[in-house]
């Protein structure tokens, strides 16, 4: 990834930060510059609660190149407690046992390593609660 | 707007074309179609196609192909809707001759995937890259994801998904074109590798090379030319959320949906007006979901339907990909919409052979990009 890319999205990879419409009070993330919901333009920033459940998930066997070595690894989307989803590994877990409905948390990890840039790309993973 | 008219086909053979280039299979197909549609010039030519510059380095592709079908100075375009870019193509052909500006277009597709690229890389680019792709999901893992999700809500089973790729490979047999021209059975796609859980090797769609064309016209160059063509009576498209997990549902395909809504109210028909139906069953769980989501079963019963035979050709109440699909025919991306056009086509004017449905008078081609970020169905009804 190259690195002016990965630098500006670190405040919603490090710190969950979303954007809350000022005008319908919809969360979106990453921020966006227009609510989907109402067109609403203004927004604040907030922070995402780190704790949810997996609502569906799969275990990746074949990945792309940047992510041969990791496999088997569990991918799924989990809700928030906030009712925002994101798409996120499950880490720490046998992949085998996860179940949809599951608890997580989310923590700070290594997501990937980008052989071209030379910089180790950081984010979030869910492991169980 | 004017009456459109498909009036000429022409494909190559879908599968690992290792000795031939892209240009080289665009311009077999587009030629073919020329001349099928037995037209002297085409006013222009839209291709589809999802991502020439990272499978072979080569942007500009509707100059390129232009130049080696010998065509110059038409103007040439390609259309980009990831897996969705030949169903694109074909409405951006369908558009231009409604609307009165050209009489002949041409709407192709073509992707040349197996020329050494990382494939499973570059069809993740038509997801999320940033907050999807990012965190290494797939392809196959999304519409997993989807499968799984299915299955949670409506129990949904791994025999019913794979029912879905014994009758497309059933049928896909019997096509010349097609990648894979061999039956599969239950416990073949039950046994095969697993590529992300639940979804195995024979569930997904195969990484192919190959081109398809069509020639569209005016209804009034069509009737002139003597010979047989298929109505175009709809043309709808509709977008959603790029990631999967934006989505309101996980199970339901929204853009699948409202375009649906828009082509059956363009061609003023009901579901059961329908034929046989060509559905982008990229993964088995793909056209489970899409043959509820347009309207053929009530939501949940997908699967079932499969099972109890109402898809097949034979005495099926709704005969589902009797091309074989892309889960058999083969999917280069691009070319997908357009082979689909053709299949309509075929069956319509009763050229379809050992896959000749019943009564077809009235065909559906239904064309999706990414995890249904975009979605594209025509109506074709037979002259």
């Amino acid at each position: 990834m190259i690195t002016a890319r990965y630098h500006r999205e670190i405040p919603q990879r490090y710190r969950l930060e979303a954007g809350k419409c000022v005008k319908c009070g919809g969360v979106h993330f990453p921020p966006r510059r227009i609510c989907p919901k109402c067109k609403g333009k203004a927004f604040e920033t907030v922070r995402l609660s780190d704790e949810g459940r997996l609502v569906t998930f799969t275990v990746v066997r074949v990945a792309s190149d940047k992510f041969s070595k990791q496999t088997p690894f569990a991918v799924g989307i989990v809700e928030l407690n906030d009712g925002v989803r994101v798409t996120t590994q499950i880490a720490d877990v046998e992949v085998d046992k996860l179940e949809v409905g599951q608890k997580v948390k989310l923590v700070f990890r290594r997501i990937q390593e980008d052989g071209k840039a030379g910089i180790l790309c950081y984010g979030y993973k869910a492991i169980l609660a | 707007m004017r009456d459109v008219a498909v009036i000429g086909t022409g494909m190559t053979k879908f599968g690992e074309l290792w000795g031939r280039s892209i240009k080289d299979i665009f311009v077999e197909a587009a030629q073919n179609a020329i001349e099928d549609a037995g037209v002297d010039h085409i006013d222009s030519l839209y291709v589809g196609s999802m991502s020439p510059g990272l499978f072979v380095g080569q942007e500009h592709l509707g100059a390129v192909l232009a130049d080696y079908l010998g065509v110059n100075p038409i103007p040439a375009t390609r259309v980009e809707s990831a897996c969705a870019s030949g169903g694109a193509a074909f409405r951006q052909a369908f558009l231009e001759v409604a609307s009165g500006a050209s009489d002949i277009v041409l709407a192709g597709g073509v992707e040349k995937m197996t020329d050494g690229a990382d494939v499973t890389d570059v069809l993740a680019t038509a997801a999320d890259q940033e907050y999807e792709v990012y965190h290494g999901i797939t392809f196959p893992g999304l519409y997993a994801m989807i499968a799984k999700a299915h299955m949670h809500q409506y129990g949904t089973t791994r025999e019913q998904m794979a029912a879905v790729a014994v009758k497309n490979h059933r049928n896909g047999a019997k096509h010349p074109n097609a990648q894979f021209r061999s039956e599969v059975t239950l416990e073949q796609v039950i046994g095969s590798t697993m590529v992300a859980d639940p979804l195995r090797l024979l569930d997904c769609s195969p990484v192919s090379d190959g081109a398809a064309a069509v020639v569209v016209a005016s209804l009034d160059v069509a009737k002139k030319l003597n010979k047989s063509f298929a109505k175009v009576i709809a043309s709808a498209q509709s977008s959603d959320t790029i990631a999967l997990h934006n989505r309101e549902s996980l199970t339901t395909l929204k853009s699948v949906v409202n375009a649906a809504q828009k082509a059956y109210k363009m061609a003023n028909i009901k579901p059961t007006d329908v034929n046989l139906v060509e559905v982008h069953d990229c993964f088995t769980i793909a056209e489970i979901v899409v043959s509820e989501d347009l309207g053929f079963f009530e939501k949940g019963k997908g699967g079932e339907a499969v099972v109890k035979g109402l898809t097949a050709i034979e005495c099926g109440r709704i005969p589902i990909n009797t091309s074989g699909g892309l889960k058999a025919k083969g999917h280069p991306v691009g070319a997908t919409g357009i082979a689909q056009i053709i299949e309509l086509y075929e069956q319509l004017t009763a050229k379809a052979g050992p896959r000749q449905a019943k009564n077809a008078r009235i065909g559906m081609a239904q064309n999706m990009g990414g995890s249904g970020a975009s979605c594209v169905i025509h109506i074709l009804e037979a002259q």
